[in-house]
């Protein structure tokens, strides 16, 4: 595989800054947008890009934090990011959507593209969903899908669960049982709704894991249900964005 | 969780950061996901100055007891001080009798 930084064109066509990653292979292959998490366009969102590639997808992760902390070492761009308000939603959708447009126009593209995120990413992998014209969308334990953000939320985001209707592709719902952002509740709510508006759907939820269990450098880290999540994107990712 | 929420007001002073002292103007407190403490939630602490850069911050990642602990820390070492002593506008004056 290949591994570089490249520059593609996010929202409102500004240069953004994008880890991507891609198979040597003629193609064609499928892509996936990987959203990273609060903490930031770091390592462990990187070796995730990595892991994308190496399983035959282009992949690539923009760089979110891009116009704040242009060049900036991961945590101190995501605590200027935080001071500064965050990501508005509408900034991030055409993030998204530039990460997209560029994997689709790789050479080696079959046109199908999914996004992945975790944590904050989860919501705005399913919020993309909802927004954008995607293949896939991988929603990692997203708190807010359901549910009004907190009191005093400092962005201007929009209710997600009130989008679903508008969802553009099959959605993969992966959660920890002992989570409380998301809670099973509110899991069981969004699970009710993509139901009731007879959306393509898969969800499982992880005993013993609580939030974040995918992440391999945290105590939240649980082998069993990450190992097994991989298996579920992977599996889900085959079905929908082969080409 | 990522609780978003986040708690920022001015300061004034300076601090310690990878390349050396600056001017402290910012300290933003958000209680989240740590970058480094072993812990799920962490209170996190930036003591910045965002006109030098993303770069300029000072960050700690305390425990809910290490931050309440440090809170309590800071009253005690500014009751033991003359008040005022520590003050931007110098110490109190005593009032002539």
């Amino acid at each position: 595989m290949m591994a570089e930084t490249v520059k593609i064109n996010g929202h409102q066509g500004d240069e953004v800054e994008a880890y991507l990653a891609r198979p040597l292979t003629p193609g064609p292959t499928g892509g996936v947008v990987v959203i990273h998490h609060m903490p930031g366009y770091d390592e462990s969102t990187k070796e995730m890009v990595r892991k994308f590639a190496a399983h035959g997808y282009a992949a690539t992760c923009p760089n979110l934090y891009w116009r704040e902390a242009p060049g900036a070492a991961p945590d101190d761009a995501a605590a200027t990011a935080r001071a500064s308000g965050g990501v508005p939603d509408e900034r991030l959708l055409g993030d998204v959507a530039g990460a997209a447009a560029y994997l689709r126009g790789l050479t080696s593209s079959n046109g199908k593209v999914g996004v992945i995120g975790h944590c904050s990413g989860g919501r705005q992998a399913f919020l993309s969903a909802c927004m954008l014209d995607l293949d896939a969308a991988v929603d990692c334990y997203g708190a807010f899908v359901v549910g009004t953000p907190p009191e005093g939320f400092p962005l201007q985001v929009q209710p997600v669960l009130p989008l679903a209707d508008k969802l553009s592709c099959p959605v993969l719902g992966l959660f920890g049982a002992d989570d409380q952002y998301p809670a099973p509740d509110e899991v069981a709510t969004l699970e009710a709704e993509l139901r009731k508006l007879g959306k393509e759907f898969e969800f499982h939820s992880y005993e013993g894991a609580g939030h974040a269990f995918f992440a391999v450098d945290r105590p939240s880290y649980r082998p069993a249900s990450a190992v097994e999540g991989w298996q579920r994107i992977f599996e889900f990712y085959g079905r929908n964005l082969a080409a | 969780m990522c609780t978003y929420l986040t708690q920022s007001g001015p300061i004034d002073g300076s601090g310690k950061g990878g390349s050396g002292w600056f001017t402290l103007t910012q300290a933003t407190v958000y209680v989240d996901h740590p970058q480094h403490a072993p812990y799920e939630h962490t209170v996190n602490i930036d003591l910045a100055n965002p006109k030098l850069g993303p770069s300029a911050r000072v960050a700690v990642e305390l425990t809910e007891e290490g931050a309440l602990a440090l809170i309590e820390s800071i009253r005690a070492a500014l009751a033991s001080a003359p008040p005022g002593l520590a003050s931007a506008h110098g110490p109190a004056r005593p009032v002539a009798a």
